[in-house]
């Protein structure tokens, strides 16, 4: 079930658009769902679907189509970072061994601790701030260097 | 975000901020900000004098504004496709679904200066009769998107949004709506088939957004940069603004800056700026080394080597007759050091992983393309391997419903072009020509 | 500003240099079309939305730089397209190159093998050897149900499919989900798809990723004789393609006839064929021997159908009952009048679901063709969707446009189609909205009533405002609409009254009145008039007979009341069975004779729209069965019955058509004010009939019905009702009507009208129950 909290945000976006265009608002109904839940499953997205009176098949090609969407276990923190041109250039390969080696992990896994996993991604539209990363689709961290990435890690875990 | 390192642009002479004219305040973001440098008067005096919608559209046909977003296309005509008094809902579109690679500018409007583009937004809703307008934000910066909300949140209250604004008899609501992590929804029919959510595939063409837009009703769709010129350009004239920059590219751009250089960050310029002076207001290249090419508009405009690029101005024509274009002010900067074989190999995994896989040319065809470079870059590479990138490239472009297709193709085209003997050389020796390899 | 607008018949194009003039707004594929000049194609298909996605139709246009997508491209003045050029040609090869490249090349194995329109293009635009040496794609199966197999790997995403379920079928039942190179076509999570019209999308699909589940492997295309002949299943008629190999029905497809079924066909259709060859199916005349049936010859059934019919006192009139299907051939049904009356019985029918009788306009009013060019449309008491899948899909199609299509009705099948009315309620009480309807129409109409038991109905009615709203979209200045009864309405007892209305409601408002017939000969043997007036169904069947000839049903299912014909088969001394098929149901028989089912004989249908389709037998006789008219001619010779020596059924054609143009008269009831009175006791049961359980040959299909639990139904009843009869979901509750009482579980569902149950009839675990009346409940344990 989604929780009141949930579908009061909902509620809050479907204001933006006519009555009769519920589905506008998956891409926000599912950010919201699979921040509260870390990720979708195949019920929520069914309950999402089923909340803007749309075909289930329908919020799947969504939620399939735009790779923020997280239809695996994810870690409490999901780090997703920009390897893209810009950030290619200055280095974000170097952060991404940082973060494989201190994770223990690579791209699409999530450490034993199930804290955090590892996204590679495609440019997040900051590249003056390179090299970068996103936690949880929310937070960018900007100029990382590997001791910044250290001391990210480090404030996330505790 | 480190304040003024993205910024040093405005505070030297040949700078000339207006869409990022707050970006050097406190509270840049602020309705009081904006209002303290005369926001929000021009969408006030054209309500009070009743201004007419022609009016203002030879304003901006004078100031020779163009689509900021990469297609270039004349703002002023495009704003006259759409009649302003035809029944039912119209509605006008922000479009800073910013995901070209090395483009960061609407990011930088939308966090520092978001009422201009609420405003520009506003009177581009006038001009067209719309009464709803989406702000389509890159899913990625998402403190932005919820920044936006703020400033939503302010204008309503302070009545620049919603109904009888200002007290006149003109009612305009503004809805802030994020992407979720697909470049291809920067294309503006994908961008609109994105807000009645669904998928974001691109429409075929005609028809035009506007007649056919979202939910059916005619649609303007228009970048960030683009609406948040607007304001300044009403206010100071149309003349005013073509005046900043050269014959053909009205007005100042924002170029992002990314890349090898000492500063990477934003710098709106009058257009017609020689590169080399963007360059040195950067800092030049980093670490001292030398410039090796530049892709002046981001992945989907060709690249340039150093040699053509340093004899280039920052214009519509100037980068035309180079080979290349403006497209979203994307410079992304690449020093002597840099292994083109790699850096295509990254961009074709972009637009591979990119292609939203309705067309077969794109879909198939840019996985192919990434492919064989990857296989090149593993040491794999045949001789009959270029002339198969570039065949198959040829037929991508030009052959798709969207200009993803043609996006893909640009790098591997231009790329090979300037920088042959080096993918000759990989294929032959199984390694780069350059000591460090970015991949 | 003046805008000037001016009409343009036509539009002048060159099309490989050659003058053509053509209307605007088509596209260049279409145009094409017509002309014959052949553009290759996959996402396109006249039927469905453009895609423009496969990009094999680009072609090249005069003054345009890149070539164009045929499919998407309207034509305009002065275009000069060239689908032959060197251009034109390099492209298509290059987008046929990007197509094969992650297709595997496994033709021999493939179902698709010699009928695919990959393989063909890639025969006429490929290249004879592959430039790609990479890895190619492969994409796990997913299955979507018994009817479609599924071999993803080999898809080249034109989304037909997915098109095909959203626009036709009504519900986006697959998608494309994933993105680019990995988008791959699936259901919700491994969903069944649902659609009555699913089969479609093995036709519509140009590679071989979705392939009939049943024929699988059963045949390779090429050895298949194809036949065309009529679907026996609906009143629609589908024009279907039989394929044969080795006198064995292997599938069925669709042969396009624009004026019924288009290119479609229904699920039921395409898949009963399965039935035919099932275990029930006999292959000799059987004689009931201490309960048994032992299989005798021609000759002796004959003999011992005469003994017993001659022992009959035939002076007496109806001594003989005689009950055939609705999907009797109209020559059998002329033998079976000409038998009867020689016999000296009137008590002959083939309306075994109807509790209304009346004869008169019992058609559809128009041509199928015609629903469309309506501007308004009320349906009244249609189980649409499983009574006629294609109909409803353009039923369904005329709303899309229009937004004028109302509904009255039990079950709500309608929601993926958009009413401007839908009223969703109990079949009791379909009159009282009718009268409202009526009420409002004439007061804006001023049409004059004479009956003045219908004026005294008319006199306590209050509009409502629903009805209102559908009065008001049937009374629109100048509008041409149309009225339809359903089937259901005629099951119930109250049809009569709905129908009188019904046409009084069409009458004043010029409308077209329609009823949408059951089955595929209920309109052909009404026209045949194979009843009097004052006899149906339920007079032969109350009336005490010597004997029964039950002709090509299931006296247990395709009876509304099975407690009533068993009692009335007991009661006669012998009684023949004529049918494809030997089960339980035909114990009160003692003798039954194996008959041929449509495809195994000649004959002629007429559809909803009085439309006569003879066809062949498309494969000869299984076993010794023999087609229906054989056996009545011979049966007849034997009784030595006067003129019955016919030696084609297309003889006994000519004379059947001589009695349908007759033009038979019928008495037309009038409105009967009593009924209306008499409150119901219980719930009441609504028993539409699911299109997969119409008939003894679909019933036996088995992929159609595969994953069902034939000991298990459900009763669907409104949550609404559940909540005020204290029920809740998988409750398992015992019901009783006059007939039979059973245990049942419950199952919540919202279309359901309030205050009643709905069990699909003709189903195995709830037919003893009766179809159509009251429902007592009592809760169980």
């Amino acid at each position: 079930m989604l929780t009141k909290k949930t579908i009061q945000k909902i509620d809050k976006e479907l204001k933006k658009f006519p009555d009769d265009q519920k589905q506008s608002a998956i891409i926000a109904a599912l950010q919201i769902i699979q921040t509260e839940n870390g990720f979708l499953t195949n019920d929520l997205i069914a309950m999402a679907a089923d909340y803007l009176d749309m075909p289930k098949i329908a919020a799947m090609e969504v939620a399939t189509f735009y790779n923020m969407f997280e239809l695996k276990p994810a870690g409490k923190y999901k780090i997703s970072i920009c390897t893209n041109i810009s950030c290619a250039l200055r280095d974000a390969d170097d952060i991404v061994c940082h973060l494989k080696k201190k994770l223990k992990i690579d791209f699409n896994e999530v450490t034993k601790d199930k804290k955090f996993s590892l996204k590679e991604s495609e440019c997040m539209g900051a590249c003056g701030g390179a090299p970068l990363m996103t936690v949880n689709n929310q937070k960018m961290y900007e100029y990382l260097t590997p001791q910044k990435v250290d001391q990210i890690l480090e404030e996330l875990d505790s | 975000m480190e304040k003024g390192r993205q910024n040093k642009a405005f505070e030297k002479k040949e700078t000339f901020p207006i869409c990022l004219r707050t970006s050097h305040l406190d509270d840049s973001a602020s309705l009081k900000t904006y209002l303290d440098i005369g926001g929000y008067q021009q969408i006030q005096r054209i309500l009070r004098e009743k201004i007419s919608p022609e009016k203002l559209i030879e304003e901006i046909k004078i100031s020779g504004l163009r689509g900021r977003g990469g297609a270039g296309f004349p703002t002023g005509i495009k704003w006259s496709f759409i009649q302003n008094d035809s029944p039912g809902t119209k509605y006008i579109v922000c479009n800073s679904d910013e995901g070209e690679p090395g483009t960061f500018k609407d990011r930088e409007i939308i966090k520092n200066n978001p009422h201009q583009i609420i405003e520009g937004m506003t009177i581009a809703a006038y001009i067209m009769g719309a009464q709803v307008g989406y702000n389509y934000i890159h899913g990625e910066i998402w403190e932005e998107y919820e920044s936006f909300e703020n400033a939503l949140a302010e204008a309503k209250k302070a009545n620049f949004l919603g109904k009888s604004i200002c007290g006149f008899n003109f009612d305009f609501e503004l809805f802030a709506f994020h992407g979720y992590g697909a470049y291809i929804c920067g294309e503006e029919t994908a961008l609109i088939e994105s807000i009645e959510g669904k998928k974001g595939q691109p429409r075929f063409k005609p028809p035009f957004p506007a007649t056919y837009g979202i939910y059916g009703r005619p649609t303007n769709v228009n970048n960030t940069e683009t609406y948040a010129s607007i304001p300044w350009i009403i206010q100071n004239g149309g003349e005013s603004f073509a005046n900043i920059g050269v014959e053909n590219s009205g007005g100042t751009k924002i170029f992002s800056v990314s890349g090898h250089v000492e500063n990477p960050g934003n710098y709106e310029i009058p257009l017609g700026m020689p590169f080399n002076e963007l360059l040195e207001l950067a800092g030049g290249v980093w670490k001292g080394r030398t410039l090796k090419a530049v892709i002046p508009g981001g992945p989907s405009t060709p690249v340039l080597p150093a040699s053509e690029i340093m004899k280039t101005t920052l214009d519509y024509d100037g980068l035309k007759n180079a080979g290349s274009s403006v497209g979203a002010g994307s410079l992304i900067v690449m020093d002597d050091t840099t292994c083109m074989v790699s850096t295509l190999k990254r961009l074709s995994y972009f637009f591979y992983e990119e292609s939203c896989g309705q067309c077969t040319p794109c879909r198939e065809g840019t996985g192919w393309v990434y492919r064989v470079i990857k296989r090149i870059v593993e040491g794999k590479g045949k001789p009959e391997d270029m002339e198969l990138l570039q065949d198959v490239s040829q037929k991508i472009s030009g052959r798709t419903i969207c200009a993803l297709g043609d996006a893909a193709a640009v790098p591997v085209l231009s790329f090979i072009k300037y920088f042959k003997s080096e993918f000759e050389y990989f294929i032959k020796n199984g390694k780069s020509m350059v000591a460090k390899t970015h991949d | 500003m003046v805008k000037v607008w001016w009409l343009k018949l036509m539009i002048k194009i060159k099309i490989n240099g050659k003058d053509l003039e053509v209307k605007p707004k088509t596209s260049i594929i279409e145009v094409a079309d017509q002309v014959g000049i052949d553009i290759p194609r996959f996402c396109y298909h006249k039927k469905l939305s453009v895609a423009a996605n496969c990009r094999m139709c680009l072609v090249e246009v005069k003054n345009f730089a890149k070539p164009l997508p045929a499919c998407a491209t309207q034509v305009m003045e002065g275009m000069e397209i060239f689908t032959k050029s060197k251009f034109t040609k390099d492209t298509q090869k290059s987008v046929m190159e990007f197509l094969l490249i992650n297709h595997p090349l496994d033709c021999p194995i493939c179902d698709q093998g010699g009928e695919c329109d990959l393989q063909d293009t890639a025969v006429a635009y490929g290249a004879s050897k592959t430039r790609y040496t990479e890895e190619k794609r492969v994409v796990f199966d997913k299955n979507i149900g018994p009817l479609i197999s599924t071999d993803l790997t080999r898809c080249i995403q034109c989304t037909r499919c997915v098109r095909f379920l959203k626009e036709v079928g009504g519900m986006a039942e697959l998608g494309l989900v994933g993105r680019g190179e990995h988008a791959e076509i699936s259901a919700y999570v491994d969903k069944s798809v649902e659609s009555e019209l699913s089969g479609n999308i093995i036709d519509l699909c140009p590679v071989g990723a979705l392939t009939s589940k049943p024929f699988r492997y059963s045949a390779r295309s090429w050895e298949l004789v194809r036949r065309n002949t009529v679907s026996c299943h609906d009143s629609l008629g589908s024009n279907i393609e039989v394929h044969v190999k080795d006198n064995i029905i292997k599938r069925v497809i669709p042969k396009e006839n624009e004026s019924i079924n288009e290119c479609w066909i229904s699920d039921r259709d395409r898949f009963s064929y399965q039935g035919l060859y099932h275990k029930d199916r006999i292959n000799n005349p059987l004689k009931k021997v201490k309960n048994q049936w032992k299989e005798i010859d021609w000759e002796e059934a004959y003999e011992l159908i005469k003994n017993k019919i001659n022992t009959i006192n035939t002076k007496k009139p109806n001594q003989l009952g005689i009950l055939c299907s609705p999907q009797t051939t109209i020559e059998e049904g002329f033998l079976l009048k000409k038998i009867s009356k020689q016999l000296n019985t009137t008590h002959i029918d083939h309306r075994l679901l109807e509790k209304s009788f009346s004869k008169n306009n019992n058609w559809l009013g128009c041509k199928i063709e015609e629903i469309e060019s309506h501007d308004s449309i009320l349906v009244v008491g249609s189980n649409l969707k499983n009574d006629q899948p294609l109909l409803a899909h353009r039923f369904r199609r005329f709303a899309m446009k229009n937004n004028s299509f109302s509904i009255i009705t039990s079950y709500d099948d309608f929601n993926s189609t958009p009413c401007l009315g839908k009223i969703i309620v109990n079949p009791s009480t379909y009159l009282n909205y009718l009268l409202e309807i009526l009420k409002e129409v004439q007061s804006v109409t001023k049409y004059k009533i004479n009956s003045e038991s219908i004026k005294n109905a008319l006199k306590q009615i209050k509009v409502s405002k629903e009805t209102k709203k559908i009065s008001e979209s049937l009374t629109r200045d100048k509008s041409k609409n149309a009225i339809f009864i359903g089937h259901q309405v005629l099951a119930q007892i109250e049809g009569d009254n709905i129908k009188i209305i019904a046409m009084h409601i069409a009458k004043a408002i010029g409308a077209t009145f329609g009823v949408i017939p059951g089955y595929a000969n209920s309109v052909g043997l009404s026209e045949l008039n194979l009843s009097l007036d004052e006899v149906n169904t339920d007079e032969v069947i109350n009336q005490k007979k010597e004997s029964f000839i039950m002709i090509n049903f299931d006296p247990y299912f395709d009876y509304h009341s099975p407690k009533k014909i068993t009692k009335a088969l007991k009661s006669a001394k012998f009684n023949i069975a004529i049918s494809p098929f030997v089960s339980d149901s035909l114990k009160e028989f003692d003798i039954v004779l194996p008959m041929t089912p449509p495809t195994e004989t000649s004959g002629t249908y007429m559809n909803m729209e009085k439309r006569l389709q003879s066809f062949a037998a498309v494969t000869p006789p299984h076993g010794k069965s023999r087609p229906g008219w054989k056996i009545l001619r011979v049966l007849a010779n034997f009784l030595e019955l006067e003129d019955f020596s016919y030696d084609s059924s297309d003889e006994i054609k000519v004379e059947a058509i001589e009695e349908i143009n007759k033009n038979y008269s019928h008495n037309i009831k009038d409105f009967e004010n009593s009924k209306k009175n008499k409150i119901p006791q219980g719930l009441e049961l609504i028993s539409p009939i699911r299109a997969i359980d119409s008939d003894m040959i679909v019933r036996r299909a088995s992929a159609l019905h595969q994953n069902e639990n034939i000991d298990q139904a459900f009763a669907y009843i409104n949550p609404k009702t559940m909540l005020k009869e204290n029920l809740i979901d998988d409750q398992k509750i015992k019901v009783s009507s006059e007939e039979a009482e059973i245990t049942i579980k419950i199952k919540s569902d919202e279309k359901v009208s309030l205050n009643s149950i709905l069990i699909f009839g003709k189903q195995l675990a709830t037919a003893s129950l009766g179809m159509n009346h009251k429902l007592k409940i009592k809760r169980s344990s």
